[in-house]
């Protein structure tokens, strides 16, 4: 589905582009795009390199066993393929948590350090269900500090830059909860498939 | 409430002084494990490299095209029809597929409208409320190589639908 999505969207736009005389544009977005992209990644090394040393020390300082401890209950219901006291619940937490403050820049490297756990109880290179869970928690965002549109807010001097936190919270609980729902239904009908 | 913006400045700075001093405590080699676990980082970045910039590459060519425009403008009347404010679709559309567009667009919409316009606080809900999918899914399969997502992007999306409506629904009731 992916392959498709990503074949789609160029077809489409050059197609566009063909009828409607935007080529030029087009091609200039083709390569400065490509530039962004590099520029995006080597730009998340430093991010990268920073969390996952803060991270390796708070997990050899049995900080993450205890955020894991604290929330056991929950995750265990969400993942029930990870084993219990497995690296991975500790970095699932600490993404969550650091989404769930909007601390983006810290919540990436955890999560791919949780990915990494994931991908090796799995050992395969297709998606685990777990995997998918957990990402289904990161794409629907669950938040409750939106920090950088609070930023947004304040520099076009909102007279309440923080009054949209409440509506924030419900609806993001409401995609959250929604994006749990759908994976369940899809999981289960996925195993039905692969049964009969 | 402006006590939360400042309650999040001091998170991570808190969480490194906290992970510092148990692991000092500790007597835990502190630096040389933040040198081993920042390796790792570096490779992160490359390996997903080629994924992100795949990524990135094909939506610059749908955007810049001007295709999703004149699909945003095709399907206008029958959003008004439904009640959804029209000048709010393409951030709707955008949120799930590229985070930086949709960064540009809530800003855009709330410097034109106003932060405390109807579209201003709408936009800053549906920004803060979701998270880009096709970059989540991107980076994070990316990174460790998967190449079959399954029914991962479907589960995504349907949640963003889920979540746009809900912010133009909460909002509405909310703000009115």
């Amino acid at each position: 589905m992916v392959n498709l999505i990503w074949a789609l969207m160029a077809i489409i736009g050059i197609v566009y582009a063909l009828f409607n005389g935007t080529m030029e544009d087009v091609n200039k977005a083709l390569f400065e795009s490509a530039n962004e992209a590099v520029t995006l990644s080597i730009g998340l090394i430093s991010i990268l390199v920073f969390w996952l040393g803060i991270m390796k020390i708070a997990q050899e300082a049995g900080i993450l066993t205890i955020l894991a401890k604290i929330f056991r209950p929950i995750i265990y219901r969400l993942f029930p393929e990870i084993p219990k006291d497995h690296p991975a619940i500790g970095y699932i937490v600490s993404n969550i948590t650091a989404n769930l403050f909007g601390l983006g820049n810290a919540a990436t490297p955890m999560g791919l350090k949780a990915m990494e756990e994931m991908k090796k109880l799995s050992d395969s290179p297709v998606a685990s269900r777990s995997m998918i869970t957990f990402l289904a928690l990161n794409t629907s965002g669950l938040t409750l500090i939106p920090t950088t549109v609070i930023a947004i807010r304040m520099q076009y001097n909102s007279l309440a830059p923080t009054e949209i936190v409440g509506t924030t919270i419900i609806v993001s609980f409401i995609a959250t909860l929604s994006a749990i729902l759908f994976d369940r239904l899809f999981y289960h009908t996925s195993k039905d498939k692969e049964g009969s | 409430m402006g006590y939360l913006t400042s309650i999040s400045a001091y998170i991570i700075p808190c969480f490194i002084l906290i992970v510092l001093l148990v692991a000092t405590y500790k007597k835990l080699p502190s630096y040389e494990l933040f040198v081993e676990g920042g390796k790792e980082g570096i490779q992160m970045a490359f390996s997903l490299l080629p994924f992100l910039l795949g990524m990135i590459v094909s939506i610059s060519i749908l955007r810049s095209s001007g295709a999703l425009e004149a699909f945003i403008e095709l399907i206008t009347p029958f959003l008004v029809w439904f009640g959804i404010p029209p000048e709010i679709l393409p951030l709707a559309l955008i949120r799930p597929i590229s985070g930086t567009a949709a960064l540009g667009m809530t800003t855009e919409l709330t410097q034109h409208y106003g932060p405390d316009s109807f579209i201003g606080r709408l936009a800053a809900t549906m920004q803060g409320s979701t998270d880009t999918t096709l970059y989540i899914l991107t980076i994070y399969f990316g990174a460790v190589g998967i190449q079959k997502m399954r029914y991962a992007l479907k589960v995504g999306l349907l949640a963003d639908i889920v979540g746009i409506s809900a912010s133009i629904i909460i909002v509405k009731l909310v703000f009115g």
